[in-house]
């Protein structure tokens, strides 16, 4: 009982970082209907800068976590106006292809920079024991800073004036540029808050599991399949979702061999997408 | 227009194929032989994909799901329960087409992105029950025993035979993606790219018709990964189901010009070729897939036609030719 109690917290704890990871291709997917497929590559890259501004720099992992996530920004507005804008409108296989072609360009050069062998953040908290239940300390200070970027995320979209442009465009973009909004600047805002996200899990991810330039790919397949169960295009779904896949990720593994869980995933992915489309929770649209 | 000029557009294309396939057989090479195997394969899974993404206007980042259990269950037959190749076939494209039939049941009501990712899910899922399926081996797959070969000349000829029987399904998928862009079932389908609510107001049964071309599109890869497997000797899910494959033949239909019959060729060729020399090249060895993802991009933003798409509406007499 108290093992199966372990798992489900530890899932839990997993699931808030699973959430933002998510929450970046949602609000993506939400505001502009474009799949991001260099969406893992953009969590592995912010493992990696994770990794080299805590080792070379010598900060304070969660310090660094700020400079991921203002790098994360910056690349998604470039990767925005380089390979998404001019094909924003075209057909869906377009923007998959753009954004896949820089999902090539990203593990191309990571793999020609930083090789494939894995890395690891030497970073530890400790661990804290309730009862019989023991915590890792990165893990929890994860799921805290993953709801504090949730918050983030709501107040900005909600209480601030460029958040309001963005669930403008995302409601109707005709419209919102009738009412004088910068709809190209917007777009481009949005994108780059969607890599932010992506980089800042992964930088999450970067500080309890060790990586590699490919490991960002595990984490995009969980992005769709979470994004699929909130509903794609609702960020708070995305995180409930998040917690959903990474509770399921504790308890399988108590009562069946491990490998099948992705087996359980992808038919439930498969499932939510054929019985509703629109997520366990409803998307906006 | 009549007799063979009515047919210049497959002429074209079926000549470009049969080059190909008589290059090794004039060099004698074996080297030239894989090489143009590779292509060949491309070219083949192209065309199938083409069926779908090109005419239909479905994206499927899931094809090679046929691909890997069309193999899967051709291997098994073959090392397991000791079947002829022939019969190996059949079975492969039969699996294939069951399964799309069943998928296209349920997945094809989706539209857009939704269909995309569920394509990806089907293979993922796919990929990972057969990690765990101990009759096809389970993570480690499964291995043909070397005798098999001597029913079919040994193993030196036994290469030969996947060869050919590689060009001869190229060929099938070049005339049955021809027929199908000609005929009414085709003119149906170019409809549903179009605008699939105003063909279905015009009487395209839509369900239907995209489900049959989903089907039409699978048989081919599932005996095509028989065959590829059965040359290969071994047969493992992550190389089976290999995802970035998928994506590769996509990228080729919109190299070549999505929508045509010479265009999933032509992709096919230019990409393996451009493969091939950047993965030899000292200059781009190490950055080969960035140096891809960069062209990639380029004709993506700026000839989204594709190379066949791009001459056909730069030049309009080449229209009849180019098809």
């Amino acid at each position: 009982m108290d093992f199966l109690l372990a798992s489900v917290i530890d899932g839990l704890l997993l699931g808030f970082v699973y959430g933002i990871a998510a929450m970046g291709l949602t609000l993506i997917w939400g505001v502009m209907n474009v799949i991001n497929l260099a969406h893992g590559p953009i969590i592995a890259l912010g493992m990696f800068s994770l990794y080299f501004i805590f080792s070379l720099l010598g900060l304070n992992p969660y310090l660094a976590l700020i400079l991921v996530a203002v790098l994360g920004l910056l690349l998604g507005i470039l990767i925005y106006f380089v390979a998404v804008h001019r094909v924003i409108d075209a057909p869906h296989l377009s923007t998959l292809l753009a954004t896949f072609s820089v999902n090539m360009i990203i593990i191309g050069l990571g793999t020609a920079a930083f090789t494939a062998s894995p890395r690891n953040v030497e970073f530890s908290l400790g661990s804290f024991t309730v009862g019989s239940i023991t915590l890792l300390g990165t893990r929890l200070v994860a799921a805290v800073l993953a709801l504090a970027v949730t918050g983030g995320l709501y107040l900005f979209l909600y209480r601030t004036r460029p958040g309001r442009y963005i669930r403008a465009v995302a409601n109707n973009r005709d419209a919102a540029e009738l009412m004088g909004v910068p709809s190209a600047q917007i777009l481009a805002l949005s994108f780059g808050l969607g890599t932010m996200l992506a980089a800042i899990s992964g930088g999450l991810i970067a500080t309890f599991f060790p990586f590699t330039i490919l490991a960002g790919g595990v984490y995009e397949l969980k992005s769709f399949v979470i994004g699929v169960l909130g509903g794609l295009g609702n960020p708070v779904g995305a995180l409930f979702g998040g917690l959903i896949l990474g509770v399921l990720e504790g308890i399988i593994p108590t009562f069946m061999p491990t490998t099948w869980v992705p087996v359980l995933e992808f038919g439930l992915f498969v499932l939510i997408l054929l019985v509703r489309p629109q997520g366990l929770f409803g998307a906006r649209k | 227009m009549s007799g063979w000029r009515k047919y210049t557009g497959l002429i074209v294309t079926l000549l470009i194929v049969l080059l190909l396939t008589f290059w090794p057989l004039i060099t004698g090479k074996d080297i030239t032989r894989e090489t143009i195997f590779t292509i060949l394969l491309s070219v083949a899974l192209a065309s199938s994909l083409n069926i779908l993404l090109g005419y239909t206007g479905y994206v499927s980042f899931g094809h090679v799901v046929f691909f890997g259990l069309g193999g899967y269950v051709g291997f098994y037959l073959l090392s397991v329960q000791g079947w002829s190749l022939w019969i190996a076939m059949l079975a492969g494209g039969a699996a294939s087409a069951i399964l799309a039939f069943l998928l296209g049941k349920a997945i094809l009501r989706l539209r857009g992105g939704y269909f995309a990712l569920a394509t990806i899910g089907v293979n993922e899922a796919m990929r990972a029950f057969i990690n765990n399926f101990e009759p096809f081996g389970g993570p480690v797959g499964m291995t043909l025993n070397f005798q098999v070969y001597r029913d079919y000349g040994g193993p030196a000829q036994a290469l030969w035979l996947s060869f050919y029987m590689l060009a001869a399904l190229t060929i099938i998928v070049v005339i049955i993606s021809y027929s199908v862009r000609m005929s009414k079932f085709g003119l149906g389908l170019l409809a549903i790219r179009e605008d699939e609510d105003a063909a279905e107001v015009m009487g395209v049964i839509a369900p239907n018709v995209k489900t049959w071309a989903y089907v039409l599109s699978a048989i081919i890869p599932g005996i095509l990964g028989v065959i590829f497997f059965f040359k290969n000797g071994n047969i493992e899910p992550a190389p089976a189901f290999r995802l970035h494959f998928s994506i590769e033949m996509i990228v080729m239909v919109m190299l070549g010009g999505q929508g045509t019959v010479l265009g999933p060729v032509l992709g096919g060729m230019g990409y393996q070729s451009l493969r091939g020399y950047l993965l030899t090249s000292p200059l781009f060895k190490n950055i080969q897939l960035a140096v891809a993802g960069a062209l990639l991009l380029i004709i993506v933003l700026f000839v989204p036609a594709g190379v066949v798409g791009w001459l056909r509406q730069r030049f309009p007499a080449l229209r009849r030719v180019l098809q």
